[in-house]
């Protein structure tokens, strides 16, 4: 009887309500709370980008300051932003476009040629160099990379078309060194990496039967490749390039430090520009005027929304070709 | 029909291109890296360590100056991100892999990867509007919530992918046994993700130390050591990055040498942590 009871006892032992399920409920709630923190967080963004630009916007219309081509702190205190859009298009989708290919076909010979031991050496290699910060890059820029191309290109070119092709010249604009052209380079030093290791995971999740199929029908390696592989990865590909192109849009310092900076259309290839992102942080130190500080914050609003477009289209490419599985870099 | 010798040699040319992309585009982004270690080295000193920075003149007349107030700077705002980052990162990450029926999970994850995707001079400039207005100056705690908020959506996607690895029977094994949810979690679940979970903090710092951007407007920057202890938090710090862009866009030839020494700083500091996550974590497996 005594040891029945003990061993009903020892059964009905149920662990305190703390540790049970109020400990459950606390902990998930817990959690919750911290992962709408996340949310509120991208949310917040947003509006207070918007609040805090509502000055400017209200002033000048949503579209009259998207639009607007004069940026004029000093005297008229007129501003728009459409200049610093132009930059920023202009340079990412210009490094996008060198960097595309060339970062695609590393990727193609690291994951598919290359012995494992230089295709482990590589990838280290591309993420070690992805993980350079802008203003290291930005200081190599500006002591070593701009006077060289300054000297051996854009000057002799510059002379040349002064001699030989005069309606060249003012496309072409001030071989300072500092200018477009400079930060579009540099920009695609800096997103190559990138797309190479986006573009080498999606290589990597390839199945290999999709590769044994097309070599047992009798293609070369390069046809296994481009009919096989490439066709497989595409999504993964494309996201991959979209992400690199948000990476060029958001690109703030090594811009700033070599883009020369400067605030009004027309914008040449050589000459000085600006982008969204170098004219906030170039600018805001010294915003005196309120109606200043709110037009940067607006800069900051629109740069969120092209932002935001192309990581909505990044996900969407991801989500469509359905290749499980991202990369938090 | 291309007979079999011209795909042959189509294969050979797209081997031979593809190779010499390669050599093309890596080796010089490799020197890149050796050229800024080489250059950095020349400009190393004691002083470099010991001195604070002054007045431009202080420079000028020859006398020693340094980034001690820098380094310490950039410990005290990289730290603040850490503590702050780790617990939002990890909670969304938790949350995203072991609730995976909570209806906000889909908004979270798109919310989170927008966030990641987003420049961090918004989220500078979100810190600015978040802490340095309300405080009313620019602070060393501004600039931790600034990178925190770069840090904490890489913590969440390398702590959602890192627990997803971990097979659900597991899981199972730990609720059959009488574990409450969150015992499970916490007892077996993390300490099995544990290298994950530490190569994201380490990705994750890697890319904040790095970031100028947010700190322009958010800690600013600062000549000297603060007066009180108190002025890492509530005054204006000095950080790396943001040193660096200051003495490369300077006037001043010696603050350039000084610039570069910052850089190879920076980048030990980078290459450290990113060894430190792909190599020495990783073979601890």
């Amino acid at each position: 009887m005594t040891g029945n009871n003990l061993t009903n006892k020892k059964i009905s032992l149920s662990p305190s309500a703390l540790y049970g399920w109020l400990g459950d409920r606390i902990f998930a709630y817990g959690i919750f709370i911290l992962g709408f923190i996340v949310i509120f967080t991208t949310i917040a963004m947003a509006v207070s980008l918007y609040f805090s630009g509502t000055e400017a916007i209200s002033k000048f219309g949503f579209f009259g300051f998207m639009t607007g081509r004069v940026w004029d702190a000093a005297i008229s205190m007129e501003f728009g932003t459409w200049p610093f859009i132009v930059g920023t298009l202009v340079t990412s989708l210009a490094a996008l476009a060198l960097s595309f290919l060339p970062a695609v076909a590393i990727a193609i010979f690291t994951a598919e040629y290359a012995p494992k031991w230089l295709g482990y050496i590589i990838e280290n290699l591309v993420n070690l160099i992805a993980a350079v910060p802008s203003v290291v890059i930005g200081i190599w820029g500006i002591f070593i990379f701009t006077p060289w191309v300054r000297d051996s290109v854009y000057m002799p070119v510059y002379l040349w078309s002064l001699e030989n092709a005069p309606t060249l010249t003012p496309i072409l604009g001030n071989p300072a060194g500092y200018g477009m052209l400079t930060a579009t380079i540099i920009l695609t030093i800096m997103i190559i990496p990138f797309t190479t290791a986006l573009a080498c995971d999606s290589f990597r999740m390839v199945p290999k039967e999709q590769r044994e199929a097309a070599s047992a029908l009798g293609a070369t390696k390069w046809e296994v490749i481009r009919m096989a592989v490439i066709p497989y990865s595409r999504g993964g590909i494309l996201a991959g390039a979209m992400l690199s192109l948000g990476r060029a849009i958001g690109e703030t310092m090594a811009v700033a430090m070599l883009i020369g900076n400067k605030n009004t259309l027309p914008f040449t290839i050589f000459g000085p520009g600006s982008t969204m992102a170098s004219v906030i942080v170039n600018e805001f130190r010294e915003a005196v005027e309120n109606i200043h500080l709110a037009s940067l914050m607006a800069v900051g609003f629109y740069l969120f929304l092209i932002s935001l477009v192309v990581n909505l289209v990044a996900a969407w490419i991801q989500r469509k070709y359905a290749i499980t599985g991202g990369r938090a870099v | 029909m291309i007979s079999l010798r011209r795909r042959y040699i189509r294969d050979n040319i797209m081997l031979s291109l593809i190779i010499l992309n390669t050599i093309v585009i890596l080796i010089p982004l490799f020197i890149i890296i050796v050229y800024v270690i080489a250059k950095g080295f020349d400009a190393l000193s004691i002083d470099l360590f010991t001195k604070e920075l002054g007045s431009p003149t202080r420079a000028m007349m020859g006398e020693p100056t340094g980034l001690v107030h820098t380094m310490l700077g950039t410990i005290v705002v990289d730290l603040i991100a850490v503590l702050i980052a780790i617990p939002f990162g990890v909670g969304a990450g938790v949350m995203l892999s072991e609730y995976p029926d909570h209806w906000a999970n889909p908004v979270l994850r798109v919310l989170n990867d927008t966030l990641n995707g987003m420049p961090a001079v918004l989220k500078g400039l979100l810190a600015f509007t978040l802490v340095v207005k309300p405080m009313g100056t620019f602070s060393g705690l501004s600039g931790g919530v600034a990178l925190a908020f770069v840090m904490f959506p890489i913590i969440a996607r390398a702590t959602e992918s890192a627990l997803m690895n971990i097979p659900w029977s597991i899981r199972e094994a730990g609720l059959a046994i009488g574990l409450p949810r969150w015992r499970v979690i916490l007892s077996t679940i993390i300490p099995a993700a544990k290298v994950g979970l530490v190569t994201g903090f380490l990705i994750a710092f890697a890319r904040a130390a790095g970031e100028a951007a947010p700190l322009v407007f958010t800690s600013f920057g600062n000549n000297y050591l603060p007066i009180k202890w108190t002025g890492w938090f509530t005054g204006p710090v000095d950080t790396l990055p943001q040193r660096l862009y200051n003495l490369a866009i300077s006037p001043y030839e010696h603050w350039h040498d000084m610039g570069w020494a910052a850089a190879i700083v920076l980048l030990a500091v980078i290459i450290a942590s990113f060894i430190i996550a792909r190599f020495v974590i990783r073979d601890k497996k």
